[in-house]
């Protein structure tokens, strides 16, 4: 009897290993599967990933609150330590912005009288929503953000994601309560922008490392480092004049990007509810009473006026 | 004697747990730490995860639980759905296929089988990516984050052990 198990076991186990490394290459397919999948049904893959985020939000959003707060009480100590330094810089600097105020003002003027003149259209003004970062996602093949504000609160594909320093990227994916940013230093972020006072046009492309670099420039066009840039607003979504960076260096191996917006130092990001796609959602948000209506309603008459 | 329910939760949990810790380390790893550049090279916790309980419990953490913990993975760090539960899974299978290498070896030597796999892991991820989007992918933070997770590896690998020991004697 027990030598008939024996050998019943002894029969059973090589069939055993063999169903499982079936399975096992059976899920290893099933991976390679899903990269496929990915690469040719990319929505497909975004709503996934919209799905599974906004799931594991409330973790990520509970996670990140200690976190936040601990490298705030570090923030303040490090700000004791050099308060006497940093009252002297911010002196000397309020002396200077009060010149530069002066000069904003006159233009500002300047400006109200020559639209007059003109009959000039301003554009529609954005709204903002605001969301904390709950995850700094990626690594070392992806830059990416989690915001815990979603569709619910009025977040839509496309609408540019910045910080008081400058533009940081866009939302890639919406889930209800989540959205997935992507930073302008990932490697599928391209920018439509403007380089220096002469307005080069340019596009600024992510590469998965901290300095992003200008590409398609114009033929013949020339930047040098130390020239600002900002967005230009073409191809829609994206409203002109935000600020992205500076150039760091050029030489033969491209145009290399210094962002004004450090990644480590983000917590709270604001994003552009800029006019095109109000305008394109507008039946959907006069439907809709809460959220941000007002704001699109508000929008849409502006737009409609002319 | 049949197991009670009481038992039965218990057995169940344990056998659970490998699973979760592994998905809580995937959710822990893109926390926002607001250190300088370290999310760009945060240390690959779930690997080591995948790594310690392939060599030393791998009933407890069967190869589809590895593919799910890959594609959580992939999902939440925004990297090409299937990259990660490739990778999980070759880690898995190439220590599956070495385990008498790994039984009553010392930690030192555990450390240095994870360097390699870790390192073959690594490339292939990188190649993987690549591939995927049709460019070379910078190579110079994948080896930074491999340095890293090397780093973290025996802090990582010592809590296991504790709790291996701490809740699975009876296994």
């Amino acid at each position: 009897m027990r030598q008939g198990t024996k050998f019943v076991n002894r029969l059973a186990q090589p069939i055993k290993s063999l169903a499982q490394r079936f399975a096992f290459m059976g899920l290893l397919m099933a991976a390679v599967g899903m990269m496929t999948l990915g690469k040719v049904d990319v929505l497909l893959m975004d709503s996934i990933r919209a799905h599974v985020t906004d799931t594991v939000a409330p973790i990520l959003d509970a996670l990140s609150r200690p976190i936040d707060s601990v490298s705030k009480a570090v923030d303040h100590l490090r700000e004791l330590a050099d308060l006497r330094d940093e009252n002297q810089r911010l002196r000397e600097n309020q002396a200077r912005l009060l010149q530069w105020q002066a000069v904003a003002r006159n233009l500002e003027a300047e400006n109200r009288i020559l639209k007059g003149l003109l009959n000039y259209v301003p554009g529609p003004e954005p709204s903002f929503i605001t969301g904390r970062v709950i995850a700094d996602t990626g690594g070392a093949f992806a830059h990416g953000l989690i915001l815990n504000a979603g569709a619910r609160d009025g977040v839509v594909r496309g609408q540019a994601a910045i910080t008081g320093d400058g533009l940081i990227g866009r939302v890639a994916g919406v889930g209800d309560r989540s959205a997935r940013i992507l930073l302008i230093t990932d490697l599928n972020s391209r920018i439509p922008v403007l380089v220096g006072s002469e307005r080069t046009r340019a596009i600024l492309a992510g590469n998965n490392s901290d300095h992003p670099r200008l590409i398609h420039l114009a033929s013949g066009e020339t930047v040098s480092a130390g020239d600002r840039i900002i967005t230009s607003g073409h191809g829609g979504a994206f409203p002109p004049g935000l600020p992205a960076g500076l150039v760091a260096s050029v030489n033969d191996g491209g145009i290399s990007v210094q962002p004004f917006v450090r990644r480590d130092r983000l917590e709270v990001v604001r994003l552009l509810d800029f006019g095109l796609a109000g305008i394109l959602t507008l039946p959907k948000l006069d439907a809709d009473p809460k959220s941000n209506s007002k704001a699109g309603d508000h929008k849409g008459a502006r737009a409609r006026k002319p | 004697m049949t197991p009670g329910p009481w038992q039965r939760m218990d057995l169940l949990a344990r056998q659970l747990m490998p699973s979760m810790l592994t998905l809580v380390l995937v959710i822990i790893n893109v926390v926002p730490l607001h250190i300088p550049g370290f999310s760009r090279v945060a240390p690959l916790l779930p690997l080591i995860a995948v790594y310690h309980w392939a060599a030393f419990r791998p009933r407890l953490l069967p190869a589809y639980a590895v593919f799910l913990i890959g594609l959580f993975q992939d999902i939440l760090t925004g990297a090409p759905i299937g990259v990660n539960a490739f990778v999980f899974l070759a880690v898995y299978g190439a220590v599956l296929s070495q385990k008498r290498f790994f039984i009553g070896k010392s930690f030192f030597i555990l450390w240095l089988g994870f360097s390699l796999i870790a390192a073959g892991a690594s490339v292939i991820s990188w190649v993987l990516v690549s591939a995927f989007h049709l460019t070379l992918v910078e190579p110079r933070t994948v080896f930074f984050q491999y340095l890293l997770t090397l780093g973290v590896f025996p802090a990582v690998a010592w809590l296991f052990l504790r709790w291996q020991r701490a809740f699975l004697r009876l296994d």
